[in-house]
C-alpha cells in the first residue's frame, strides 16, 4: 500500500510537469525546467510559470477537492454513489457563481465568486445531509441531487435566458461547461484558502468515517459523535466542492470514478480512501485537461464536457454493479 | 444515591422515553451491574430497544436519570461512554466489504484507533477478542462473505474489543440457528464471568433461563418485573407478557401455544 502511494504521488508530479511540457507550443525539457526554475527566455517562462503551470495546479486542486468530497460523502452516506455532482452539490454552486454574475456581483471583489459558489454549495450539502436524517435510502437521496440540480440548471437557464448581455452569457455558460482555461494563480489564489479549510476539516474527521461504516447506530455506540460528525462532513465538502467550482465551474463524476478505484486498495475504509482519492482524482483531471489541450479541435472541449462523458458511462457502470439488496 | 461512591454500572432511575406524542418508555427504573447477565423480555412493540437507547443517552430522556457510575450519560463525551459500555444495536448493516479484522478494530474508536494503523493496546484487545470469538481464522477475510453466524460473532468481537466494562445487546441471536445461539451466549456469558456486567435483549424464554441471572420484564413501556428468574418467570407472567400458555417447573421452561 505504501509503494502503492508512493507510485500515486510521484504520477502527479510528473502528470504536473508533462502539463508544463505539453501544449500548443512544443518545448524540451530544459527549456521547461529552466522556466520553472526562474531562468531561460522570458517568453518560455511565460508560457510556462504562468499559463501552463497554473492551469494544471487548477485541475490537480478541483480534482482533488472533489475527489476527497466524493470519498467522505460516500463514507458519510455509506453509498458509492454519492458525490457531489450527483447530489446536486456541484450544480447549487454553480448556481450560487451564476448568480453572482448575473447580478454582477462578481465585478465587486474577487472574493464574491469562491463565495458564492461556496454558500450554493454548502445549501446543497445541508439539504441533502438534512435528508440523509430522516431516510436510510440513498436512493432518496440521490432522487434529492436529481431535484436540486434540475431545480439549480432551471434557475441558470432563466438567468441564461434573460443575461443581458453576450459576455455575461459566454461567462456563465463557461462556468456551467466546467473548464480550467485561463486561469491564474491570483485565481487560484482567491479559492485556495476555502479549498485548504475545507480540505483540512474533512481530513481531520476521517477517522468518523470509518466508525459509520457500522451504521450510523453502531457508530453512536462506539463513541462517534453523530452531529459532528455529519456537520464536519458538510462544511468540509461544501466548502472543498465551492472552491472548486469557483475556480473551474461543473466538473462531474470524477470524485465517484477516484474513490471507486481506490477503495478495494485500502480494504474499504473510507477514513483510508480519503487522500488517495483526492491525490487520483486530481491526477485524472490533469491527465484529462493535457487531452483536452492536446486534442485537434477546432475551439477547445471544455473539461467538464469530457469529464463528464467519461464519468457518466463509469457511474452507470458502478450503478449496475451494485446488488440490489443494499437499498 | 450516595454521592460518596455511587453505584457501580448503568443505573436509569424513572427514565420515559417519547417520539412526538407517543411515550415509549414510562418511569422505568433499573440497574446493569458488573458481573450480573441480564436477559430483557418482552413481546415485540413493548419498548425495549427505546429503553435501552434512552438509557444510555443515543435518544434524549423525556424525564428521568441515567447513568454510568454516577454519571449522567447525557453529559458524557460520546467517546468516555463509549470506554464504559459497549452498545451492539438491533441493526447492524456494514456499509462496506471491510475485513474482519477492520470492524473489530472499530470497537477501539473511542480509545483514539484508527484502522490500519493499530498499536499497543488497541492492537492486542483487537487479537483478544479475535481469540475469544474464534475469528483469528477469518481476521483477514472480507465481512461480505461471511454466513450469518459468522458475522454475529464478528459484532460480539467488535462490542468485546472495546473492553468496556459493560455491555448491552439488542437482539444478539436473532436469525441465528440453535448452535449459533448457543455460541453468541456463551461468549455474552464468558464476558460476564471475566468480570463484565452485559443486558442482552432475548425473544426466547428458554435460552434466557438458561443463562440469565436476572430478567427484566417489559409491556407497553413499563418495567413490569425485574428479579431472578425463579421469582419472576411463571406460567402467568408468560401469559401477562405474551399471551402465551406455557409451563414453568422448576428450571424447565415450554410454551405450548397462543392463549
Amino acid at each position: 500500500m505504501r509503494a502503492d502511494f508512493a507510485a500515486l504521488v510521484l504520477a502527479c508530479l510528473a502528470a504536473l510537469f508533462a502539463a508544463c511540457l505539453l501544449g500548443s507550443t512544443p518545448m524540451e525539457i530544459e527549456r521547461v525546467l529552466g522556466a520553472l526554475l526562474g531562468r531561460g527566455d522570458p517568453g518560455d517562462q511565460l508560457v510556462v510559470v504562468h499559463i501552463r503551470l497554473p492551469r494544471a495546479i487548477t485541475a490537480f486542486a478541483v480534482g482533488a477537492a472533489l475527489g476527497a468530497s466524493g470519498a467522505a460523502l460516500q463514507g458519510l452516506l455509506r453509498n458509492p454513489l454519492a458525490e457531489p455532482g450527483v447530489l446536486g452539490v456541484s450544480a447549487m454552486a454553480s448556481l450560487g457563481a451564476t448568480g453572482a454574475l448575473y447580478y454582477g456581483l462578481a465585478a465587486l471583489s474577487a472574493w464574491v465568486m469562491p463565495a458564492a459558489a461556496i454558500v450554493g454549495a454548502i445549501t446543497g450539502t445541508a439539504l441533502i445531509a438534512f435528508a440523509a436524517l430522516r431516510t436510510a435510502s440513498v436512493v432518496t437521496l440521490i432522487l434529492i441531487g436529481v431535484g436540486l440540480s434540475s431545480f439549480a440548471g432551471a434557475a441558470m437557464n432563466l438567468m441564461m435566458n434573460l443575461a443581458p448581455n453576450p459576455f455575461s452569457l459566454a461567462d456563465m455558460i463557461n462556468w456551467m461547461l466546467g473548464s480550467v482555461a485561463n486561469r491564474s494563480f491570483l485565481d487560484l489564489g482567491f479559492s485556495a484558502p476555502f479549498l485548504a479549510v475545507g480540505l483540512g476539516v474533512l481530513f481531520a474527521t476521517r477517522r468518523g468515517l470509518s466508525a459509520l461504516t457500522l451504521g450510523e447506530e453502531a457508530a453512536s455506540g462506539v463513541g462517534l459523535n453523530l452531529r459532528r460528525q455529519r456537520l464536519s462532513i458538510v462544511l468540509g465538502a461544501g466548502l472543498a466542492t465551492g472552491g472548486a467550482v469557483a475556480l473551474a465551474g461543473v466538473i462531474g463524476f470524477v470524485g465517484i470514478v477516484a474513490p471507486h478505484i481506490i477503495r478495494p486498495m485500502v480494504n474499504h475504509d473510507p477514513a483510508r480512501s480519503l487522500l488517495p482519492s483526492a491525490l487520483l482524482a486530481g491526477l485524472i483531471l490533469v491527465l484529462a485537461d493535457i487531452g483536452v489541450r492536446l486534442m485537434p479541435t477546432v475551439t477547445e472541449l471544455k473539461l467538464g464536457v469530457v469529464a463528464a462523458l467519461i464519468g457518466a458511462p463509469a457511474f452507470v457502470w458502478i450503478a449496475m454493479q451494485r446488488r440490489s439488496v443494499h437499498d | 444515591m450516595d454521592r460518596q461512591r455511587p453505584a457501580r454500572g448503568l443505573h436509569a432511575r424513572d427514565l420515559t422515553v417519547t417520539a412526538g406524542e407517543a411515550t415509549l418508555v414510562r418511569d422505568a427504573t433499573f440497574r446493569l451491574q458488573p458481573g450480573e447477565l441480564t436477559a430483557l423480555l418482552g413481546p415485540n412493540g413493548a419498548g425495549k430497544t427505546s429503553l435501552l437507547r434512552g438509557a444510555i443517552g443515543l435518544t434524549p430522556r423525556a424525564s428521568g436519570w441515567a447513568g454510568i457510575d454516577g454519571e449522567d450519560i447525557a453529559r458524557m463525551p460520546p467517546r468516555r461512554r463509549a470506554r464504559q459500555l459497549a452498545y451492539l444495536p438491533q441493526n447492524r448493516p456494514l456499509a462496506w466489504p471491510s475485513p474482519v479484522r477492520d470492524v473489530v478494530a472499530l470497537g477501539r474508536f473511542a480509545h483514539g484507533a484508527a484502522l490500519g494503523r493499530l498499536r499497543g493496546a488497541d492492537r492486542r484487545a483487537v487479537e483478544r477478542a479475535l481469540a475469544a470469538c474464534d475469528l483469528e481464522r477469518l481476521a483477514e477475510r472480507s465481512t461480505a462473505t461471511l454466513s450469518g453466524g459468522e458475522l454475529a460473532r464478528v459484532h460480539c468481537a467488535r462490542a468485546f474489543a472495546a473492553e468496556a466494562p459493560l455491555l448491552i445487546a439488542d437482539e444478539p441471536v436473532a436469525e441465528l440457528d440453535p448452535y449459533h445461539q448457543f455460541t453468541v451466549m456463551n461468549l455474552i456469558r464468558d464476558f460476564v464471568n471475566r468480570g463484565g456486567g452485559a443486558l442482552a435483549v432475548l425473544h426466547d424464554v428458554v435460552l434466557a433461563r438458561r443463562y440469565a441471572d436476572r430478567f427484566i420484564w417489559m409491556k407497553d413501556g413499563r418495567i413490569v418485573a425485574d428479579g431472578t428468574p425463579a421469582e419472576t418467570l411463571s406460567a402467568a407472567r408468560l401469559g401477562e407478557i405474551y399471551g402465551v400458555r406455557g409451563r414453568v417447573e422448576g428450571e424447565r421452561v415450554e410454551i405450548e401455544g397462543p392463549l
